[in-house]
């Protein structure tokens, strides 16, 4: 049932959701595949510091 | 920890829900405001000494000063302003609010609001209207005269007509107001509407001249801000109700005095957290361009502070008119303050979101997380004293206040 799934999913116009890096997609986007970039960025834009209160917070 | 935070949080955003604001009455600064003293002036945002305020605010000064007899003219103000004989402290450490420059001296009149629930109070000197005004740094003559017939005439109508009214529930006053195309920060058309048609009875009913009475109307009519200054201190007695709750990350102020930003934090009492003052960017009145605009300045991100103004943009999309953007980006900036809010407002609601509560309680830990930082829509003074208004737009507060308030708050309650 999995694979049959999997088949239709595949049959189906791919729609990609790209989280990180603008680049992940390039190939994607090269094959003409649908690609929405998700509106994501690291905690506390990846600074350490910050990152590190809060998980003094558990936060 | 991260339990008893959100805990904490609960709490705190629980009583700025359960907050009833309600006008109590008209009275003068000197009579009302706890702590207020003659030779003492209150301006907006975090605290800051003469020397180092910013042109707007020295101009609002000056002319306090001269509303007060204090000094005769600039140069007078000037002079003893620098002398140390007065004694300069945020409108926020008396339980006050004041937009743009926020200066309230002595014999202003005030607005005086309850939280019905607490039963604390919050003052706000009244609106005077646009363009050349005090608040804006302005002092010349027809300032001055204005802010004395404000004095002599509309305010002592307002308490009169006040007293055969009664208190006036705000929190339903703005909650009607939102559904009117308002957001209570820079587009107050709605209530100010909403608080000439509440109190217009009483006030015709006043024996005074009908002159007199019409020219209290008009006034009030042709000032869409005149409602800022009822919003404004609703939203603070709001939230004062949620401070100093042991644990909680909930802002309890953002403030700017033109030079910095301010914020104070619940779970950390009193103590200032400070950065620039950021430049506004929006939309001009003709002659001006951003080359004359005063970094941000004002107590009027209460507003924001409380789940209004720029956090409920989404329900007044005509405001772009007045601060730049389109109306897409209204609803895209309120719809981001749910990002870094606790909880959804239970009063405040915005039609175009089905009603959706307005974002309520800014979170300090959602904010560094996120990286987003409070949206806040805003007036634009010139940068001299003496001129007033030049515009209006839109602003964030620095990052780097809730950077260092983060780091007090982990350091107080981290592992």
């Amino acid at each position: 049932m999995n694979v049959k799934k999997i088949s239709e999913l595949f049959n189906k116009e791919l729609v990609v959701i790209n989280m990180g890096l603008d680049s992940f997609a390039d190939n994607l986007r090269k094959e003409e595949v649908k690609v929405l970039p998700m509106d994501w960025k690291p905690p506390a834009g990846g600074d350490k510091r910050l990152i590190s209160l809060l998980e003094k917070l558990d936060a | 920890m991260k339990a008893k935070i959100e805990e904490a949080n609960q709490e705190a955003v629980s009583r700025i829900q359960r907050a009833k604001p309600t006008l109590i009455d008209v009275s003068i600064a000197g009579e009302a405001i706890p702590g207020m003293k003659r030779n003492m002036i209150l301006h907006a945002g975090p605290p800051e000494p003469w020397e180092r305020m910013c042109g707007p605010m020295k101009g609002a000064v000056i002319g306090g000063m001269i509303l007060e007899g204090l000094a005769k003219n600039r140069q007078e103000a000037e002079a003893l302003a620098a002398s140390g004989d007065i004694l300069f402290e945020p409108c926020h450490h008396h339980s006050s609010v004041g937009p743009m420059a926020g200066v309230a001296t002595w014999s202003m009149p005030v607005w005086v609001m309850e939280n019905r629930t607490f039963g604390n109070r919050a003052y706000c000197t009244l609106n005077e209207g646009l363009g050349k005004v005090l608040r804006y740094g302005a002092f010349s003559e027809e300032v001055i005269a204005r802010l004395r017939w404000m004095a002599e005439d509309l305010a002592p109508a307002l308490k009169k007509a006040l007293v055969r009214h009664g208190p006036i529930d705000m929190k339903s006053m703005i909650a009607q107001a939102l559904q009117m195309g308002d957001e209570g920060h820079n587009r107050n058309r709605a209530g100010t509407s909403l608080f000439i048609r509440e109190i217009a009875p009483d006030l015709v009913m006043l024996d005074e001249s009908r002159e007199k009475i019409a020219r209290i109307l008009a006034f009030i009519h042709g000032n869409d801000h005149f409602f800022l200054n009822l919003s404004m201190p609703s939203c603070k007695c709001t939230v004062d109700a949620a401070a100093s709750v042991e644990g909680s990350s909930v802002v309890t102020t953002m403030a700017r005095n033109g030079t910095e930003f301010g914020i104070r934090v619940s779970g950390l009492g009193d103590r200032w957290f400070t950065g620039p003052a950021g430049m506004v960017e929006g939309l001009y009145l003709p002659g001006f361009s951003a080359r004359d605009a005063a970094p941000d300045i004002g107590d009027s991100v209460i507003t924001e502070t409380a789940g209004i103004g720029g956090f409920a943009m989404a329900a007044a999309p005509a405001i772009v008119k007045f601060v730049g953007g389109s109306a897409r980006d209204a609803i895209r900036y309120t719809q981001q303050m749910y990002e870094i809010t606790v909880a959804e407002n239970d009063t405040y609601r915005i039609p175009t979101l089905d009603f959706r509560g307005t974002p309520t309680g800014i979170d300090l830990l959602k904010v560094v997380e996120t990286g987003i930082l409070p949206a806040i829509n805003t007036g634009i003074a010139h940068k001299e004293p003496g001129i007033g208004m030049v515009g209006a737009g839109l602003v964030h507060p620095p990052e780097n206040c809730f950077h260092d308030a983060l780091e007090v708050f982990a350091e107080k309650y981290g592992k």
